[in-house]
C-alpha cells in the first residue's frame, strides 16, 4: 500500500467530522480512534487532529511485551492482538504521541489502523474521506504533495527520541522535522521559573472528557 | 391556561433525548440489503452520501464519492445525520392535546378534529383567519404543495416559511441588482478566483463542505479576505482579516468601494456596457474615505485598503456571503454594497468571476421559489402581477380572483396572532420558538391561538404548543428534489419506508384540503407528480424549472436552473452575458451607512450578536438530540474578549446573565481573544432558557422584511452561584410563560 496519511494542521477547523466518522468503522464499532483538540481555545480557534502516525519503528510495539502490536508488510501499525493483550498499558504510556488508549471494557489497546478493512479494499479511511478541507488527506506522496503548498515531514523528535513515521505533517516549507519541546525532563531542558500556567478552556475539556484520559 | 402546562411530562415523553446509536446497535451483525445514494438534510451544500439500507431500517452511512460537490467529504451532521431516522424521540402517530397532554389519536379523529376547527374559525373569523408557516429544509415538490395548500385548500393570504430569517436580505438584493435570485457561480467556479471575499460567512463551523473548495483557491495560489466581527476559524485561515463592529458592512463595502475608485481599479467599459446607475453608488461611496469607513467600522483603515487593492487588482474573484451580513434591518443594503463592488470591477459572470450568497436551509434556494412566500407564487412570480397571478391561476384550473392577495412576513404572521387577526396556525418543518426572534413574544403567539397544528417527525419546542400534532417523515422515507446553494437541482431518494404510522407531508396536506372539500386541486399520486406540475408552474418564470426531470438530475449529477426546455441542460453560470432585468443589464445602488435598529448606549453597552455552530442545525430540533453531537458543545455559551471579562471581572467558564430590553438568560462564559472587547456572541441552536433569541431584536429590514438577529445592544452581569436556577427546576410542571408571570 503507497497510500498513507497526511495531516495539514491548519487546514482544520475542528468541526470533528472525523471523529463522528472514524466510528461508523466496521472494525472497532462505535468508538473514534481519532482526537481533535483546541491548540488554546482563549487565544485562537485552530483545533489539531492526532491520529496513528504509524511509526516506521513503533515504540507501542517495541514495549509491548506479549508481541501483540504487529505492524504489517505496508507499514501500519495495528491495534492490540485481542488473545494476546495483556492489560498493561505499556503501549499507552510509551506512544510519545498519546495515541492508543485502552478499552477497559473489551480488556484491549486499540488505536488507529489506518482503516485497514477499507483501505485493503481500494477506500479511503473514514477520517480522510470525510474531511472537509483536507486538513486530513489520504493518498500516495505523488498524488497529495503536488497538490499543496505545504511541505511533507515525517521526522519527529521529541527530547532525546527521534521518530519516523509513514504518516507525513504537513508543514511551512522551511520546516524539516517536528521538534517536540518540554515534553519531560530532558538534557538541557530545565523548567522557567515564573512562567505561566497554561490554563485549559473548559470547553475543551468538557467536549474531550473522554478523549484526555487513555481509555475508552 | 398555558398552552405547554406539564413540560417535564413533555420532555420525559419526546424528548429531545439523546441517541447515539445505528439501528441494531454498533455491535450488530450487519447484512446490508442496499445503499440508497441520496444528499444531506442539512446545510444547503446538499453534499451527496449514501445510506445504508438493513431490512427496511437505515443503519449507517457511508461517504459518496461520485458526487462533485462533495467528493466523499461529509462533516459531523453529515455523518451522524441517519441516526435521526430511527430515533427514540419520532413521532409515530398522531397527537392531540388534551388537558394539558398529548394523548394519542387515529389519524382520522386527528384530522376531522383540524378540519372542523378550520372550518368553524373560518366561518366566525374569515378565510385568513388561518395561517401556515412552512420551511426551507422540506423539498421543493413540499414547498410548493405548501403554497398551493394555503391559497387553494385553506384559501387563506397568510402564508410564509422560515427562510424569511435566513436568505430573505441575499433575494432582495440579488433581485433588485441582477434581477434574479440565485448564486451567479457554481462552487466549482471558486478554485479559479485569484481573490475571494468572503463577508459575514463562517464556512467552517456553517458550511464546512464549502471549505474544500476555498482550499482549492488557496491551493492555487489564492487568498481570502475574510469580513467578520469574529476571529473565526475561517478568518483564521484567511490571508486578511477585516474584524468589523457588527452591522457596519456598508461601511467597510464602501470604504472598498471609495479605495477601489480613487486608484482606478474599477471597470468602467463593464460598467457602461452591462450596468445601470454608477453614478448614484460612485457618489454615495465618495463619501466613505477609509478613515471614514474606519470610524465607524473599527476596522483599521490600511486594511481596508489593502483589502480594496488585493481584489481591484487581481484578474478574478469572487464575493461570497451568508447570514453575517443579512441578518440586520439593513441587510438588504448591506447586500447590495457588496454587489456594488463586484459589478464596479467587473469581476461577475465567467469562471472565478462571480457573486452568491451561501444558503443555510438545505431547501434555500427552492424553499424560495416556489410559492410559499407571502408575496411570491411558482417559479417566482409575483403575487401582485396581474399577468403572473394568470399563469398560475390558469394552470391550477382557478379564476385569477379566486388567488389570494399578499400576505406578510414571518415575523408580522406572528405579530398578527397576537393581535388576534390569525386564530389558527398549521406549521411544517419549523422550530419558531427557537428560530424567531424576541422569543418571549412568539411564545405569546403560541398562546393567543385557538387552534394550532404541527407537522414534524420530532417535537419541537413549538409544536409544545399545537394542539393536534400530525407525525412527518425524515428526508430518508420519501423523495422529492431540493436546490442547493448554487442553484443546483439535486434529488432525494426514498430509502426505507416512514417507521409507525407516521406519513408522507404530502399526503397529509392532500387529505386536509381533501377534507376541506378542496380535494380536486390535490389529486397527486407521487412527488414526481407535483415536481411535474411545478415544472409547468415554474415555466416562463425566473426560475424556470420546466427543462429539469428527475432522469435528467440523475444523469447530470443535478441541473442548474434556469432549464427552460427539455433540451436544456441547465445554466450553472448566470450572468455570461446579461443580466436579468429586461434591459439585461444590472443596477448599481447609492447605500448609505445607518446600522443596526438599537445602538449600544449606557444601559445596554456591548454589541450582543448570535450565529452557529458546527454541530448543530438551525433550531437543533434534529441535532439536539444526536449524542455525539451534543457532547461536543452541550450547551450555548458566550463569547466575551478577556479585556470585558476583566472589566465585570468574569471568569472563563462562569456563568454570566447576559440581558437585552427583551430579555435574558445566563451562560457559561467563554473568554477568547477572537472576539471584539464591545461584542458578545451567543450560539442560537437552544430553546427555553437556553434560547439566544430572547435577547435578540425583531426589527425588520424593509425590503426582504429578514429580523436584526446580528445585532442589538446588551449588557452582561457577574452572577452568583446562589443566583442559579437548580438544574430542572423550570420544568417542574409550570410553563416557562408562566414562571416569567410569576404565577
Amino acid at each position: 500500500m503507497n497510500e498513507t496519511m497526511f495531516i495539514d494542521p491548519q487546514r482544520c477547523i475542528g468541526c470533528r467530522a472525523c471523529v463522528a466518522a472514524c466510528r461508523e468503522c466496521s472494525t472497532h464499532k462505535g468508538y473514534s480512534m481519532i482526537f481533535v483538540d483546541y491548540i488554546d481555545r482563549s487565544e485562537t480557534t485552530a483545533t489539531m487532529p492526532t491520529v496513528c502516525m504509524h511509526c516506521e519503528e513503533p515504540t507501542c510495539a517495541m514495549v509491548c511485551p506479549a508481541d501483540a502490536i504487529k505492524q504489517n508488510e505496508d507499514g501500519v501499525v495495528m491495534s492490540a492482538l485481542k488473545p494476546r493483550c495483556l492489560d498493561c498499558r505499556n503501549c499507552v504510556n510509551a506512544c510519545p504521541f498519546g495515541v492508543p488508549k485502552y478499552n477497559s471494557a473489551m480488556h484491549l489497546q486499540m488505536k488507529c489502523d489506518m482503516c485497514y478493512d477499507r483501505t485493503s479494499e481500494g477506500l479511503k479511511p473514514m477520517c480522510a474521506s470525510v474531511c472537509p478541507t483536507g486538513a486530513l488527506a489520504f493518498g500516495t506522496y505523488e498524488q497529495i504533495v503536488p497538490l499543496r503548498r505545504t511541505k511533507p515531514v515525517n521526522a519527529h523528535v521529541f527530547g532525546n527520541q527521534s521518530v519516523k513515521t509513514k504518516v507525513y505533517m504537513m508543514l511551512p516549507t522551511d520546516a524539516d522535522e517536528v521538534r517536540i519541546e518540554g515534553c519531560g525532563v530532558f538534557e538541557g531542558q530545565v523548567a522557567v521559573e515564573g512562567a505561566p500556567a497554561v490554563g485549559e478552556s473548559w470547553i475543551d475539556a468538557q467536549v474531550e472528557e473522554s478523549d484526555k484520559s487513555n481509555e475508552f | 391556561m398555558s398552552k405547554v402546562e406539564n413540560l417535564a411530562s413533555i420532555i420525559d415523553r419526546f424528548g429531545p433525548h439523546l441517541h447515539d446509536e445505528p439501528y441494531g446497535g454498533w455491535s450488530a451483525e450487519r447484512k446490508i440489503d442496499k445503499m440508497v445514494p441520496t444528499h444531506c438534510p442539512y446545510c444547503g451544500m446538499q453534499c451527496g452520501m449514501n445510506l445504508l439500507v438493513e431490512k427496511n431500517h437505515v443503519v449507517g452511512v457511508e461517504p459518496r464519492y461520485d458526487f462533485p460537490v462533495n467528493e466523499g467529504r461529509l462533516c459531523p451532521k453529515g455523518v451522524t445525520a441517519y441516526l435521526q431516522t430511527h430515533h427514540p424521540d419520532r413521532l409515530m402517530y398522531p397527537l392531540i392535546k388534551r388537558n394539558g397532554n398529548f394523548e394519542r389519536a387515529s389519524w382520522d379523529e386527528a384530522l376531522d378534529l383540524i378540519v372542523s376547527k378550520f372550518k368553524g374559525l373560518q366561518e366566525k373569523y374569515g378565510k385568513d383567519s388561518i395561517a401556515v408557516y412552512s420551511g426551507s429544509s422540506l423539498t421543493t415538490e413540499k414547498t410548493y404543495l405548501v403554497g398551493k395548500f394555503a391559497r387553494l385548500g385553506l384559501q387563506t393570504r397568510y402564508i410564509d416559511y422560515n427562510g424569511r430569517l435566513c436568505m430573505a436580505s441575499a433575494a432582495g438584493g440579488n433581485n433588485k441588482a441582477f434581477g434574479i435570485d440565485r448564486a451567479a457561480n457554481p462552487w466549482s467556479d471558486i478554485p479559479h478566483a485569484e481573490v475571494l471575499i468572503i463577508a459575514g460567512a463562517n464556512c467552517a463551523e456553517t458550511f464546512p463542505i464549502l471549505n474544500g473548495f476555498l482550499w482549492k483557491q488557496r491551493d492555487n495560489g489564492g487568498v481570502w479576505i475574510v469580513i467578520d466581527p469574529r476571529e473565526t476559524a475561517t478568518a483564521r485561515q484567511g490571508d486578511l482579516h477585516l474584524q468589523l463592529k457588527p452591522g457596519t458592512d456598508v461601511a467597510v463595502a464602501n470604504g472598498i468601494l471609495n479605495v477601489l475608485l480613487n486608484e482606478n481599479l474599477i471597470d468602467q467599459a463593464f460598467i457602461d456596457n452591462r450596468t445601470n446607475d454608477w453614478e448614484a453608488a460612485k457618489t454615495a461611496a465618495l463619501n466613505y474615505p477609509p478613515d471614514v469607513a474606519s470610524e465607524i467600522s473599527g476596522v483599521p483603515a490600511e486594511k481596508i485598503i489593502q483589502a480594496a487593492r488585493l481584489y481591484g487588482r487581481a484578474k478574478t474573484g469572487m464575493i461570497m456571503h451568508a447570514r453575517g451580513i443579512e441578518h440586520h434591518s439593513n441587510g438588504t443594503e448591506n447586500v447590495l454594497s457588496y454587489i456594488n463592488i463586484a459589478l464596479a470591477t467587473g469581476k461577475i459572470g465567467s469562471e472565478g468571476r462571480g457573486y452568491g450568497t451561501i444558503t443555510g436551509q438545505g431547501n434555500g434556494q427552492g424553499g424560495r421559489e416556489h410559492g410559499q412566500k407571502a408575496d411570491q407564487l411558482p417559479g417566482y412570480r409575483s403575487i401582485l402581477n396581474p399577468e403572473h397571478r394568470r399563469y398560475i391561476a390558469d394552470v391550477w384550473g382557478i379564476d385569477e380572483s379566486d388567488l389570494p392577495e399578499p400576505g406578510v412576513s414571518a415575523v408580522e404572521l406572528f405579530n398578527k396572532m397576537r393581535e388576534g387577526e390569525i386564530r389558527g396556525l398549521l406549521s411544517i418543518c419549523s422550530n419558531m420558538m427557537v428560530s424567531l426572534p424576541d422569543i418571549n413574544k412568539v411564545r405569546q403567539s403560541l398562546e393567543g391561538l385557538e387552534f394550532n397544528v404541527c407537522i414534524d417527525f420530532f417535537l419541537s419546542e413549538s409544536a409544545r404548543y399545537a394542539d393536534v400534532v400530525l407525525p412527518g417523515t425524515t428526508w430518508s422515507e420519501d423523495e422529492g428534489t431540493t436546490t442547493s446553494g448554487e442553484g443546483r437541482v439535486i434529488k432525494i431518494n426514498k430509502a426505507i419506508d416512514p417507521p409507525g404510522e407516521a406519513r408522507e407531508d404530502w399526503k397529509t396536506l392532500q387529505e386536509i384540503a381533501r377534507r376541506m372539500g378542496r380535494g380536486k386541486y390535490f389529486a397527486f399520486e407521487s412527488p414526481r407528480e407535483i415536481f411535474d406540475e411545478l415544472r409547468i408552474a415554474s415555466k416562463g418564470g425566473k426560475a424556470d424549472y420546466y427543462g429539469i426531470t428527475y432522469e435528467k438530475i440523475d444523469k447530470q449529477d443535478g441541473v442548474f436552473w434556469p432549464c427552460p426546455t427539455e433540451e436544456s441542460t441547465g445554466t450553472p453560470r448566470l450572468f455570461e452575458e446579461r443580466f436579468a432585468h429586461d434591459d439585461g443589464k444590472a443596477k448599481f445602488h447609492a447605500v448609505e451607512y445607518k446600522g443596526a435598529a438599537e445602538k449600544p448606549d449606557e444601559e445596554y453597552p456591548l454589541i450582543f450578536t448570535s450565529g452557529r455552530i458546527v454541530h448543530q442545525y438551525l433550531s437543533g430540533n434534529q441535532t439536539r438530540r444526536i449524542g455525539f453531537l451534543v457532547q461536543q458543545c452541550p450547551e450555548p455559551f458566550v463569547e466575551i474578549h478577556p479585556e470585558t471579562a476583566m472589566k465585570y471581572k468574569i471568569n472563563d467558564g462562569e456563568r454570566v446573565r447576559v440581558i437585552s430590553r427583551r430579555g435574558e438568560g445566563i451562560f457559561p462564559a467563554l473568554v477568547v481573544k477572537t472576539i471584539r472587547p464591545d461584542t458578545i456572541f451567543i450560539p442560537y441552536h437552544w430553546g427555553e432558557e437556553l434560547a439566544a433569541n430572547q435577547l435578540t431584536n425583531a426589527e425588520l429590514d424593509p425590503t426582504s422584511k429578514i429580523p436584526e438577529y446580528k445585532a442589538c445592544a446588551a449588557r452582561i452581569e457577574k452572577i452568583h452561584s446562589r443566583e442559579l436556577p437548580i438544574l430542572g427546576e423550570v420544568r417542574k410542571g409550570t410553563s416557562r410563560s408562566e414562571i416569567q408571570q410569576g404565577k
